[in-house]
């Protein structure tokens, strides 16, 4: 077997192969549905309605793909790069700390201005986090996969200390979570009566302003060219060190601001189950995207709805929410491959 | 193989070998053969048809005519399987072995079935030891490659191919990574191991080595064997003229007319790369270089003797380790891609699909790759991508480049429509100095005369031009001033004309301008 690149593949080829994922990622989902003894049919139905079926469904769906646009911009900007950050989640923690910390503590009490102060701290929090990994590639060469993962650990390591010393909130009755903040201190919702907070419109703004930077500036046209060729970059006079720890400080802090809207606009506190793994889920958002901050936006949303569709069918037609998981992981490797697909044609021989 | 070997007897035979490949013929009628014991030279500048006979030796390649014979079998042509079980076994100038594992494991490798626990591993390592004292390839079966200096690995190598049963062994420029000990070293195991009863075809454009190793000479130029003599009987200076050829090619462009002196280099040292590494090969050792305004300054020389490291030099890549570089009378302190761009060098890089431009980038996008941040492209940090197409779309007029448009992606386009962006980004700028290196490499015809119009041109308005070529005649044809570099070394300035084409040869290979001067290594 072989694989033979194509020079410009037709408009159907790049049309049709990401259509085709998507329909065998329908029709795996249904093969699980008919092996865990349901109507496969039913269960689609019940995801759907759960993600988008109702007002308070659909609010749901995008409460839960906020956090997803900010970790899923963070991965896309450092993979457009080739910088491998796969601990937006060590990022994410990082941003929720210092937001909890402040906003309970030194900026208590100072109300909307003092939370945009904190958003800044909180971004560079988990810039910082990023700043350790990417030093160490650019200056030996460690590989910021194995190191970036592995900040993973350390940090919930260092939020379960936290949380079980000296940010316990005393009147928690024992329970391992931070005080929470006061009202004056949270993200207000969008409008009255309405379950979406300003994370949201946080999340779609710094798409926008991603997507310009990258399109529009010389530092999104430079990362763009290290991650392409970091050898004609560096032969064209473009620092390609330098952009790499630029890139990185990016990153975690779009990683960071994920955790500072969770905590800020959704939970009101810090807990070790503030993130369900939004940190991993954002490196499929950004995949699904094509790496494109404009459709991280959109990705982020759908994995948002078959993770809440798939909760909401769950309780309906006792299937296990484990769906979601694989529905996923599906749809990003089915996708993943029809997008191989497009740029190279199998030979057999 | 049942016969008994006579002294003389013929082991490899190939008869009539011809290759073509589109309008050029790579190998003419080659005959060749090879005797028991022996070691073959086979001598001849890039592109001479070398690496073409041995990829249809080994089956790589079917040949359009001809015949090969092993131990007076004829071998199936391309069929790569069929001539390792001949008895064939090569070792290439880079080598295959794995560095984390041991010198018996490399060995070993891909000999040993899969899937079998006890596969005699203590006979495997007394067999290597064997064959290690036998040839004369001191290594330590134990040891890791990862450890072996650059010699030790070659030996490696060899052993590996005789571990094989290889009887026909062919080097492919074996020395292009040794220091001058370990070559001699290396020619010490070559004695030992024809003694031993192997082949041995030796692939050089070495003349001293050549000399030092071989028992006979076979002269390849221009795809044809142009002489076949024994080394006993022949000199430097004989082999030198008939690698050359007789004639050089007679300059058609006007000379240009000398300006100041606008780069300057003095006793520069540099190491192999960026990486600094390895410094003893590859590096440049004391180069004296001026490069004048309105003049093409031609670099002679087969690649791999410093090229690389005296283009990273002008590019900013790399910086002298010893000596000066002065531009227009300033010494430059720090050196990089940028401060070069700024004193107004254009450099058009070797590899113009992995150096020149980025592949998935558009035109316009490759265009500016070197001035992004400038006006009109860019203001305050955000990109004018209108004035970036407009200035692209100007050259692609100008420079008669075919394609889709500014806006398509460069991987697409041809080589020769390819380059010409390259020159028209570098032309555009009005460089005070230009660094061609290999610029009309892989073109066809038009491309070729098209890019040396242009830099004649550029000359002509008063750029001093620094050209870097394998190519003898495309150095002949456009150089006002020529060098040549060998082992890192430049020869002394001459005038295009002014020399034979054995004496420039003899430089190629190797000999004259500063024998024996070597660096203790």
């Amino acid at each position: 077997m072989r694989l033979e690149p194509i020079a410009n593949p037709a408009l159907t080829r790049r049309l049709g192969l990401p259509a085709l994922a998507l329909g065998a990622t329908v029709l795996v989902a249904s093969l699980l549905s008919a092996l865990a003894g349901a109507d496969p049919f039913a269960v689609l139905g019940l995801i759907l309605k759960g993600a988008a079926g109702s007002k308070f469904a659909a609010l749901e769906t995008l409460n839960r793909a906020t956090p997803l646009i900010f970790t899923g911009l963070a991965v896309a900007v450092a993979f457009r790069a080739k910088l491998w950050n796969i601990g937006a989640e060590a990022q994410l923690y990082a941003g929720a700390i210092v937001t909890v910390f402040l906003a309970t503590g030194l900026l208590a009490g100072t109300g909307l201005w003092g939370m945009a102060l904190v958003a800044a701290l909180a971004m560079l929090a988990g810039a910082l986090v990023l700043l350790g990994p990417v030093m160490l590639k650019t200056r030996f060469g460690v590989d910021e996969v194995v190191t970036t993962l592995l900040f993973n650990f350390i940090m919930l390591l260092i939020v379960s200390w936290l949380l079980e010393g000296p940010m316990k909130d005393p009147a928690g009755m024992g329970w391992p979570k931070s005080e929470p903040l006061e009202r004056a201190m949270r993200l207000p919702r969008l409008a009255e009566g309405l379950r979406l907070h300003w994370g949201f419109a946080l999340a779609l703004i710094a798409a926008v302003l991603v997507w310009f930077l990258q399109a529009r500036t010389t530092l999104g046209y430079e990362m763009r060219a290290v991650g392409h060729n970091p050898r004609a970059a560096a032969f064209a006079g473009i620092p390609v060190n330098p952009v790499l720890v630029r890139t990185a400080l990016l990153s975690g802090g779009l990683a960071a601001l994920a955790g500072y809207s969770e905590v800020a606009g959704l939970k009101g506190h810090l807990s070790l189950d503030l993130s369900p793994g939004f940190g991993y889920t954002g490196i499929i958002v950004a995949m699904l995207a094509l790496l494109h901050p404009l459709g991280v936006v959109f990705t982020a949303i759908f994995v948002a709805g078959i993770f809440v569709g798939s909760d909401s069918m769950s309780r309906a037609a006792g299937v296990p929410t484990y769906i979601a998981d694989m529905l996923l992981a599906s749809a990003l490797l089915l996708m993943v491959l029809a997008i191989g697909l497009t740029r190279y044609r199998v030979v057999w021989k | 193989m049942s016969a008994d070997y006579g002294a003389q007897e013929t082991v490899l035979r190939l008869t009539g070998i011809t290759r073509r490949f589109g309008a050029t013929l790579a190998n003419d009628a080659i005959d060749l053969t090879l005797k028991r014991g022996e070691v073959l030279a086979l001598l001849g500048e890039n592109g001479a048809g070398k690496t073409t006979l041995m990829n249809i030796l080994f089956g790589q390649y079917a040949a359009d005519s001809g015949t090969v014979e092993v131990f007076g079998k004829p071998l199936p042509p391309g069929n790569p399987a069929a001539a390792l079980s001949a008895g064939l076994g090569m070792v290439h100038q880079h080598f295959t072995l794995a560095d984390n594992l041991t010198v018996l494991d490399n060995i070993l490798l891909g000999t040993v079935p899969l899937w079998r626990a006890g596969f005699g591993r203590a006979a495997a390592r007394a067999r290597v030891l064997t064959l290690s004292r036998d040839f004369g390839l001191a290594v330590d079966p134990e040891a890791r490659v990862g450890d072996l200096s650059v010699g030790e690995r070659q030996r490696v190598e060899i052993l590996k191919a005789l571990y094989r049963d290889v009887r026909i062994l062919i080097l492919d420029e074996p020395t292009a990574v040794l220091t001058p000990q370990e070559s001699d070293a290396l020619f010490a195991t070559l004695r030992s191991a024809v003694a031993g009863g192997l082949s041995v075809i030796f692939i050089s454009h070495k003349l001293h080595e050549v000399m030092a190793a071989s028992s006979r000479v076979l002269v390849l130029r221009h795809g044809r064997v142009v002489g076949q003599v024994a080394t006993a009987g022949t000199t430097r200076e004989a082999l030198a003229a008939m690698m050359v050829g007789a004639e050089l090619r007679k300059a058609t462009v006007t000379p240009g007319t000398p300006g100041p002196v606008l780069l300057q280099l003095r006793g520069v040292h540099t190491s192999k790369d960026a990486a600094g590494k390895d410094d003893r090969i590859g590096g440049l050792r004391g180069i004296d270089l001026a490069l004048r305004g309105g003049q093409i300054t031609g670099i002679a020389g087969v690649s791999g003797n410093g090229q690389a490291a005296l283009s990273d030099l002008l590019s900013g890549l790399l910086a002298p380790q010893a000596g000066t570089l002065d531009l227009g009378g300033t010494a430059q302190g720090q050196w990089s891609p940028r401060r070069a761009l700024t004193a107004g060098i254009g450099r058009i890089p070797e590899d113009r699909h992995k150096t020149g431009t980025i592949a998935e980038f558009t035109l316009t996008e490759n265009v500016i790759l070197e001035r992004y941040a400038e006006a009109p492209f860019a203001r305050a940090g955000v990109m004018d991508w209108a004035a970036a197409r407009r200035v692209t779309d100007d050259l692609i007029r100008r420079f008669d480049v075919r394609c889709e448009g500014p806006d398509g992606v460069i991987r697409l386009l041809s080589g020769g429509n390819m380059q010409k962006l390259i020159l028209g980004r570098v032309l555009d700028t009005a460089p005070r100095i230009i660094l061609a290196n290999q610029p009309v490499r892989g073109l066809d015809i038009g491309a070729i005369s098209y890019v040396h119009g242009q830099l004649v041109a550029a000359r002509d308005a008063g750029a001093a031009v620094l050209l870097i070529s394998e190519d003898l005649d495309e150095i002949m044809e456009l150089s006002d001033i020529i060098h040549v570099m060998s082992e890192g070394r430049l020869s002394p300035p001459f005038a295009r004309g002014s020399m034979t084409a054995a004496q420039i040869g003899l430089w190629m290979a190797g000999q004259g301008f500063d024998e024996g001067a070597t660096d203790a290594a």
